[in-house]
């Protein structure tokens, strides 16, 4: 089971994030409050089904950590009437492959099928919707499990470790704040009840979406949805708070120190995300509508390809880095968004240079705006990308089922190339102006540590 | 989850077409002498093309090791008088993107554009397999910085045991060098080592050429003589040595400051069109291949909580690739973990699997089919490794009966034969 922080992942080597095409959806609503979309693709055979939850890292509380995706490992450990591993099992028979991956924002259920084999999927992920049977003994093997995928991914990778300490150092009270694998110490102190109130509070039809992309006929789906889904009964969900990030109003910066050869730096600024549902002409302002989008095209001229300004300058020109990017994801259902850049100095440099040259970069942003030739490179990636994607269904389910789950419009897909294309220079020049300043600014580095064999870890002991 | 990238290895290394499969191949030669493989597909304006050469790793020698990966890549940035800058703009002015892979036997070359921009984007593509200019200064800059990333992958346990379970596994073979080379090796190179190893490995007779998407046939020979054409026209590439199969066991252990221990374990598995192929490729399923439902993960994570992932792969080579066995878990319970991991190992081969596991293990298999053809981006690296490795055609057609027909017999013979336990490679990064 994936732990995808999209958020971090999505910038390093950043080809450009555009979202785009939006065929033929169809979207339907069940009555108890179950979201479906339907995007036909005959290309092949074969169908993606993805159950995403509205529920993630952003909905925890301090103590347990990691609760969001330690219950998306024990969703294949069995219900009444599927015992433990059987999901697996049927779903493999059926000629299939299923995972799952946890986010800040959701928590999403995949299969991958022979387009006959559908209601499977519904039958399976129908039954653990409301039905999970979570043991005591089942849950001391998984956490265990969980325990060793947060050594894998954070304690021993040290770049992992600066992104922790980057998202703890940008957030003092929102949630991103919390790293989605959670704490060594909550995952010490998690217990089964946990797992079961989480499960309780919020897998319901009321909380979730199902993607389907494929060789299918959306009416169909809707049945079989109804058919498999429809008699689930929706309840009240935990109230959910705004937790708004107070404005920060000074510079912050964090230093691990690990075991490696070469340092690493993380830039991040505040950024406004794109509007969502909950927004209404009354409440948004003009600059709302056009800033995200302007601040990816901004990611796009830095960062869109190996000659764009960042490698270009920094690791071609004038080798102060090894490694550079930079690039800005507008959605979050968070309502809050990371300007991000990140690098390697080369040997022989340092940190603050690197730091130095990228804020030069960002600097010449601001006085000199961009050519018109690289805003069409950037409007170039857009129309290809759109098209591009269109190859991998699974892509295609991944975006519709992030942004219902975000809070936002899946219309969007249709208007977000066009809105890439409007941004001028004068408005990515406005954006790093008003975003891209030191007092919005934080950073994270990592300070290599020659590697001693005999070093024992840092921390307190594992105990079970 | 399981270690998905192993999962997609193996789904690409074997390719498969079902007879009812509507993807019809086209394979002719150019006038060079190159292979070329195509398949016609109008649904999305797009063209992908990969052009594959006998140039991987394994072309390296120990004085040498690193001048295949460098020359891949060197060839991008800079050909025909275009500065690396030039080219990139170029690809990205039309949103075409140019890639690359390269492994032990292989360097790969691969281009996605669209149909309507495809003259360019082709233009540019030719350049960098034609006129490559390697030039000086890219290369000094470059080699900082492959250093830098060698040093670096020297402090990571997963480079640190993968590095030295290959140098165990192959010995003197060129299959043990590592892709990226070693310090000495990448500091002493210099341009004139690149322009010899591409004339003597980017022959137009060893160039393999894939071809997918939103073109006629007529269209796809033109593109395809073109490329191949231009090439340098050299002798076709020699063979690859056979491998030695180790006479004892090697055991050994890395010390590591990391949390967990990495394992990495095995033996030199099978080739590419190997006679036990389809035996151990369903057999590995059920041992180690086949994510939630393998024995290896049954035992050692959904029984006893201890590694996040465990898995064993076949990756079938020009000659013997790896059968490797890996694990990462908390230092103090790796013992403990490995003698679970060699328990399982040593009873499949011993007993073999069941006819109930060998039943699942082809429903997954041969249900699975239409998964593994359904995107262009898939179906283009089942070509490449089709022409490749020179595998038959009415191989593909007959993928799912090859499957269907393994017996559990044949099974069990083919890892006794082939796999053996007591002669076992293993690497422990991180022992307590």
């Amino acid at each position: 089971m994936i732990t995808k922080k999209i958020k971090v992942l999505t910038f390093i080597l950043s080809c450009f994030p555009a979202f785009a095409f939006a065929a033929d959806i169809k979207e339907f609503s069940l009555k108890n409050g179950l979201k479906l979309i339907v995007q036909e693709d005959h290309r092949s055979p074969v169908v993606v089904s993805q159950v995403w939850y509205r529920a993630g890292s952003l909905d925890e509380v301090n103590g347990k950590t990691g609760v969001a995706h330690l219950l998306e490992h024990m969703m294949f450990k069995g219900t009444k009437k599927v015992p433990a591993g059987q999901f697996s099992r049927l779903i493999a028979a059926a000629g299939g492959k299923e995972n799952a991956f946890t986010g800040n924002d959701y928590t999403c259920y995949f299969q991958q099928l022979e387009k006959s084999h559908l209601p499977l999927s519904f039958k399976l992920e129908s039954d653990r919707m409301a039905n999970l049977n979570i043991t005591d003994e089942e849950f001391s093997k998984e956490i265990k499990v969980v325990m060793e995928e947060r050594r894998w991914r954070t304690e021993d990778k040290p770049q992992s470790k600066v992104n922790e300490q980057f998202q703890a150092t940008t957030y003092r009270a929102h949630p991103y704040a919390r790293p989605v694998v959670g704490f060594m110490n909550d995952l010490e102190n998690m217990t089964a009840a946990d797992a079961r109130e989480w499960y309780n509070n919020w897998y319901a039809p009321n909380n979730a979406t199902i993607v389907v992309v494929g060789d299918v006929k959306a009416q169909d789906v809707y049945k079989l949805a109804a058919q498999y889904f429809g008699g689930i009964k929706p309840h009240a969900l935990p109230e959910r708070k705004p937790q708004v990030e107070p404005a920060q109003i000074g510079e912050r910066r964090a230093v691990v120190k690990a075991p490696g050869k070469l340092p690493y730096l993380m830039m991040g600024f505040h950024a406004p995300t794109l509007l969502g549902l909950e927004s209404t002409n009354a409440t948004k302002t003009p600059e709302q509508e056009w800033e995200p989008y302007a601040l990816e095209v901004l990611g796009g001229v830095l960062s869109g390809n190996d000659s764009a300004r960042l490698n270009q300058k920094l690791v071609r020109e004038t080798s102060i880095a090894v490694d550079v990017g930079a690039g800005f994801d507008a959605t979050a259902r968070g309502r809050e968004a990371l300007f991000e850049l990140s690098g390697t100095p080369s040997e022989g440099k340092t940190v603050a240079e690197l730091e130095a040259a990228l804020i030069t970069q960002i600097e010449l942003i601001k006085t000199g705006g961009v050519t018109q030739q690289e805003l069409d490179r950037v409007k170039a990636a857009v129309i290809a990308t759109d098209v591009y994607q269109r190859d991998s269904m699974f892509y295609q389910g991944m975006q519709i089922g992030q942004l219902v789950t975000m809070g936002y419009d899946w219309h969007m897909l249709k208007t977000y190339p066009d809105k890439l294309k409007a941004i001028t220079s004068e408005q990515v020049q406005a954006v790093a102006k008003k975003y891209l300043v030191k007092d919005n600014m934080t950073i994270a580095t990592l300070d290599p540590q020659p590697i001693d064999p005999n070093a024992k870890p840092v921390g307190k002991p594992h105990v079970h | 989850m399981k270690k998905l990238q192993f999962i997609i290895v193996l789904v690409a290394s074997l390719f498969v077409l079902n007879a009812n499969a509507a993807v019809k191949i086209n394979h002719w030669q150019t006038s060079a002498g190159s292979d070329v493989y195509f398949v016609e597909n109008h649904d999305l304006p797009i063209i992908d093309m990969a052009v594959n050469f006998p140039a991987g790793s394994a072309r390296d020698t120990v004085a040498t090791s690193g001048v295949a990966g460098v020359t891949r890549y060197m060839m991008t940035l800079g050909a025909a008088g275009m500065s690396e800058e030039v080219i990139t703009n170029k690809f990205a002015d039309i949103g075409a993107i140019s890639s690359g892979e390269l492994d032990v036997d292989r360097a790969a070359f691969k281009l996605r554009t669209l149909t309507s921009e495809s003259t360019k984007a082709l233009e540019t593509f030719n350049a960098i397999l034609h006129k490559p200019d390697f030039p000086d200064s890219v290369l000094t800059r470059e080699k900082v910085r492959i250093i830098a990333g060698i040093n670096e992958a020297a402090t990571m346990p997963e480079s640190i045991s993968s590095k030295a379970f290959m140098k165990a596994l192959y010995g003197a073979h060129p299959y043990s060098l590592d892709e990226s080379g070693e310090v000495d090796t990448i500091t002493a190179m210099k341009r004139d080592d690149l322009i010899a190893f591409y004339n003597q490995y980017y022959s137009a007779k060893s160039a393999v050429i894939a071809l997918i998407g939103d073109m006629t046939e007529a269209q796809a020979r033109t593109i395809a003589e073109t490329t191949s054409s231009g090439l340098p026209q050299g002798a076709a590439v020699t063979k690859i040595v056979e491998v030695t199969l180790p006479s004892a066991a090697n055991n050994q252990s890395i010390s590591h400051p990391a949390t967990q221990a990495h394992i990495l374990l095995g033996y030199p598995g099978i080739k590419r069109g190997d006679a036990d192929y389809f035996p151990l490729y369903v057999g590995n399923y059920i041992l180690g291949g086949g994510g939630f439902v393998s024995r290896l993960t049954e035992e050692v994570r959904e029984k006893r909580g201890l590694v996040y992932s465990v898995y064993s792969y076949f990756m079938p080579m020009a000659e013997l690739g790896p059968f490797q066995i890996g694990l990462q878990t908390k230092k103090d319970q790796a013992g403990e973990a490995l003698k679970v991991v060699n328990e399982t190992v040593a009873k499949y081969i011993q007993g073999g699997p069941t006819e109930k596991e060998l039943k699942a293990a082809k429903d997954n298999i041969i249900g699975g089919f239409p998964m593994r053809i359904d995107s262009n981006g898939k179906i283009l690296d089942y070509l490449s490794v089709i022409g490749f490795y020179k595998l038959p055609m009415t191989y593909l057609d007959d993928f799912n009966k090859s499957v269907a027909k393994v017996t559990t017999k044949q099974i069990k013979e083919a890892f006794q034969r082939r796999i053996k336990p007591e002669n076992f490679v293993s690497v422990t990064v991180g022992a307590q």
